[in-house]
Formats: C-alpha cells, structure tokens, sequence
C-alpha cells in the first residue's frame, strides 16, 4: 500500500462500464516525509476521501478486485483509508 | 491510472487472436499539469470513442486487458475513460 494525498477529482461521463458511478480521484504520491513526490495516481474511492486529506492507496489489482468484490473488474488502484497520522521511529 | 492525450491512432494489418476490431490509439502520458510526461505509448480502447486530442486516462498492466471485451489478450495499456475536466484542488484554500 502507499501514502498518498488528494489533490482532484476527474469527472468523466464516457467511460468503461465499471467506472459508471465510481468517485476518480487525482492522488499525490508522498514521499517518506509527506511531501508531494511529484507522481501522482487516479484511484477511485471506498471510504469517502476529501480534498487534501492523507490517504491509503492499494496499488494492486487482485486485492482492489476483492474489495469492490468483482473479479472481472478492470481495476488496480483504490482509496482503502484516510490516515490521521504517520509516525517515522528510525529513517 | 494516469492521464493522457490521444495523439493519433493506429492500424495493424495482423494482429494476435482475440484483438480483431480492438482499437489502437497512440496516446502521450501527461502530469496532472497536463503537461507531457515521457514517451508516447500505444493503447488499446475500451470506451470506442476516443479520438485525436481529447483528453483520456488509462490502465496499465494486467488490468489493461481486463477492460476489453476478450479478457485474455496481449495488452499493457487500455484507455478506461475519457476526461470532461480535471478538477485540481488549490491548497491554499484548504
């Protein structure tokens, strides 16, 4: 899984069927520090992730598969939970 | 997934089983900017409706495949949707 952070939203009304009705959010990769990395992600949403707020990502397709609980969709990347903090013991 | 631009489209005179009639579009891979980033790629498209210059995001890896209507075929990149706006967040209005 990987930290990210939500910086926008797509809003696409011609897409694969899968995608009919799913929030597409615009997600920065954060490095170790927090800080924006400079890549970003599209992921969808599970937990109702809001504007700026530090968030899980899983970034794999079977386990993305499971939770939306179809395994024919074509899916790799969704929001899974909004973190209230990072603690880094030793670096 | 990530953002793109149609730039052009393909044709092949042979392709593998499975991938009759799929259409091949040359797209550039953008930053959320819009900016280009690296290298144009090919990719195969499961709405039918994108075209050169409009605005698109794509699956890479295992799950390109899976968003065509034959599941199992030599794919590394399908465009899933077709963006109408990319709605950035200012962070100083947080």
């Amino acid at each position: 899984m990987i930290l990210g952070r939500v910086c926008g939203s797509i809003v696409s009304t011609i897409n694969h069927k899968f995608y009919d009705n799913k929030r597409l959010l615009l997600v920065d990769r954060l490095t170790i520090a927090g800080e924006p990395s400079g890549k970003y992600i599209i992921a969808i949403d599970s937990v109702g992730a809001g504007a700026g707020e530090t968030v899980l990502i899983i970034d794999e397709g079977n386990s993305a598969r499971q939770i939306v609980e179809d395994e024919t969709a074509p899916l790799r990347s969704i929001i899974v939970g909004i973190v209230d903090q990072t603690e880094i013991q030793s670096f | 997934m990530l953002l793109g631009k149609v730039i052009g489209t393909l044709t092949p005179c042979v392709t593998y089983e499975g991938l009759e009639g799929v259409p091949l579009l040359l797209i550039q891979p953008l930053d959320k900017q819009k900016n280009p980033s690296g290298s144009p790629i090919v990719a195969a498209d499961s709405t039918r409706m994108a075209g050169p210059d409009e605005l698109i995001y794509y699956e890479g890896g295992r799950e390109a495949a899976m968003a065509l209507e034959t599941t199992f075929v030599p794919v590394d990149a399908t465009i899933i949707g077709i963006v109408d706006d990319v709605k950035l967040i200012n962070e100083e209005e947080l």
